[in-house]
């Protein structure tokens, strides 16, 4: 059912949480998870301006996603990570579209109406946009 | 080149380009006037720079998908030079900024690069944001409450403007609503065309009308060199940046050259001397621009604006250019640099500090960059000269072992010698240099001062576990005093 599943993530707290219930998802069928972390513009200028080189950067970058893996480490679950560039709501959809998921699971920041009409909610573009079952996390 | 690949570069992403090019031509017009404002030359000075070094960086730049134009950075640079000498010695120093830095992309210098730690780079977009800022304030003054309101009122459109649409530049929807304001109110407000002439002309080829003498050259060099340099730092802090946000690579030797050869042409044909855009790069690619045709589109773009709305341009009110300069600048400052001041080591809070002081206090980027690289140069030796010696009693009474710990050079031999007891009525000292290293003749100098301390007191020395490196250091230079001394 659920053999391959998409984790939108980028270390923060809420993608942690959504990644327990991503593994809890792919354990059904022991099932692959793959982590996409979209790097949007803002974000490439801090981390190139503080970083030391390219590689040091995707190090970095990698080192973000560290409890998201262990999370599925630790449930037993092969995963991969994936890395893409550009607004994060539009990539992701993109990502998840053009690669056949079964799933697609993201966490939400629990903006207050305001917070989200100011800053936009990622999880409510992909649960639109994506087209396959999204799980929102909360 | 082969053919294909050219063509990738150029048509492979036709669409985009051109949709994304036309976006930065809108937003890059208001900026090139504010630059022109900032240097203290005519508006037209900036478009000029902005349509030559846009075109010429899409044919020459090594990076496809970035946006070069009049750059903050460059204009606070050369305000002293024109408010001294006039534009005619600004376009020569602009020629001879190209000059050096196509001699900097020969000689491969874009490598030196790294020679500039990450805090003088953030320190230095952090004070680039402040000097942005700074410069606006003089708008203000004599102004009343309709200068601040109209300038809030961009502000306000520039960052509410992107939650209904992100197609139109909101930067270009503020300007046009500001301006529409200004003329069916009839404000009394200073705009544009006060500040400067705008004339709906393409640029074309002049020398500039200036002695070519010695002297001209010992006034023009310094503000050259530190265009060129301040301008590849950005040119390629911006590639790498536009580098990350593709995920694909570019030839910074041959950006290097590119910004050069773009200066040249700017300053033959009437430009100022510029640079690559953080902001307008990041707009660009956003926007779906990755290859040359959206630098050349760019370019072309705004000139055609100019020549055509050139009479509507100068009544842009400066309250409207005012609020975009400021979101200019809050968008170049690097909040996160701030938020995380108290956890990043110490010393390189210091450096980034101390580059935006020296900046700010000297209003020269160089200046600053240049502070805040020997400052960290001098923090740097000061972590690595620690040194530690840890004496172990071997024979009790006659022979001692002092393990060193540590990078021995110029900086640290000082603390050293002086961790040495060399009265002790021992016979013999065994001194292990296993994890130690001897960096220069100043090391050297200390083993020798350090030996003939002991000697002096009977004591007989003898150095072990030297590395490969440092033994035929030690054999090179030590070899000589030694042998002159005994």
């Amino acid at each position: 059912m659920y053999k391959k599943v998409l984790l939108a993530a980028d270390g923060s707290d809420h993608s942690i949480r959504a990644a327990s219930h991503a593994a809890k998802v792919a354990k059904i069928d022991q099932g692959k998870i793959d982590i996409v972390y979209a790097v949007d513009g803002k974000t490439s200028k801090e981390d190139v301006l503080h970083g030391l080189d390219k590689y040091q950067v995707k190090k970095e970058r990698k080192e973000k996603l560290k409890p998201i893996i262990d999370v599925i480490e630790a449930a037993d679950l092969e995963c991969e990570t994936h890395f893409v560039h550009g607004e994060p709501g539009p990539s992701i959809v993109d990502f998840a579209n053009n690669n056949d998921y079964d799933c697609v699971v993201v966490g939400s920041r629990g903006l207050n109406k305001v917070q989200t009409m100011i800053l936009g909610s990622v999880s409510h573009k992909i649960a639109k946009r994506v087209h396959c079952p999204v799980l929102i996390v909360k | 080149m082969n053919i294909a690949k050219l063509k990738e570069t150029w048509f492979g992403n036709v669409r985009g380009d051109v949709l994304a090019g036309i976006v930065v031509a809108l937003a890059l017009i208001p900026e090139a006037i504010a630059f022109s404002i900032i240097a203290g030359v005519d508006p037209m000075v900036g478009l000029y720079a902005s349509f030559c070094i846009a075109v010429v960086i899409a044919f020459v730049g090594g990076r496809p998908g970035m946006i070069s134009a009049a750059t903050g950075a460059m204009a606070l640079l050369m305000v002293t030079l024109v408010a001294d000498h006039g534009l005619q010695y600004l376009l020569a120093a602009t020629i001879l900024t190209g000059v050096l830095q196509i001699l900097f992309g020969v000689f491969k210098l874009a490598t030196v690069m790294k020679f500039v730690p990450r805090s003088v780079m953030v320190g230095f977009v952090n004070a680039l944001a402040i000097l942005i800022f700074m410069a606006q304030i003089q708008h203000f003054e004599g102004e009343g409450l309709l200068m601040y309101s109209l300038v809030a009122l961009t502000l306000a459109i520039i960052y509410i403007f992107p939650k209904l649409t992100k197609i139109i530049p909101s930067t270009l929807v503020a300007i046009i609503v500001v301006t529409v304001m200004a003329i069916y109110f009839g404000f009394d407000i200073r705009s544009v065309g006060d500040l400067g002439n705008l004339s709906s002309e393409l640029p074309v080829f002049l020398l500039p009308d200036i002695p070519l003498t010695f002297e001209t050259l010992a006034i023009i060099f310094p503000y050259s060199l530190s265009l060129a340099v301040v301008g590849l730092l950005e040119s390629l802090l911006t590639a790498n940046i536009v580098d990350d946000m593709t995920d694909t690579e570019s030839d910074k030797n041959k950006e290097s050259r590119g910004q050069g050869i773009a200066n040249i042409v700017s300053g033959f044909f009437g430009g100022m001397a510029g640079c690559a855009m953080i902001g307008q790069s990041v707009i660009n690619v956003k926007s779906g621009g990755n290859g040359r045709l959206s630098a050349l589109v760019a370019g072309v773009f705004l000139m055609f604006l100019i020549i055509v709305l050139g009479g509507l341009v100068v009544q842009i009110p400066m309250a409207a250019l005012a609020g975009v300069m400021i979101m200019v600048s809050i968008s170049t400052f690097d909040w996160s640099s701030v938020k995380n001041l108290h956890k990043i080591p110490r010393t390189d809070a210091a450096v980034m500090v101390i580059t935006v002081v020296t900046v700010v206090v000297t209003h020269d980027l160089s200046i600053g960059v240049l502070a805040g690289v020997l400052l960290s140069a001098i923090f740097f030796a000061a972590k690595i000269s620690k040194v530690t010696v840890t004496q172990i009693v071997a024979v009790k009474g006659k022979k001692k072992v002092y393990k060193v710990d540590g990078q021995i050079f110029f900086a640290s031999v000082n603390d050293l010698v002086a961790k040495f007891n060399f009265n002790e009525g021992i016979e013999e000292v065994e001194i292990d240099l296993t994890n130690a290293h001897l960096w220069d003749d100043s090391a050297i100098g200390a083993l020798d001062k350090i030996e003939s301390k002991f000697e002096q007191n009977h004591v007989k020395v003898e150095y072990v576990g030297l590395n490969a490196e440092s033994k035929s250091l030690k054999k090179k230079i030590g070899g000589l005093s030694k042998a002159s001394g005994h």
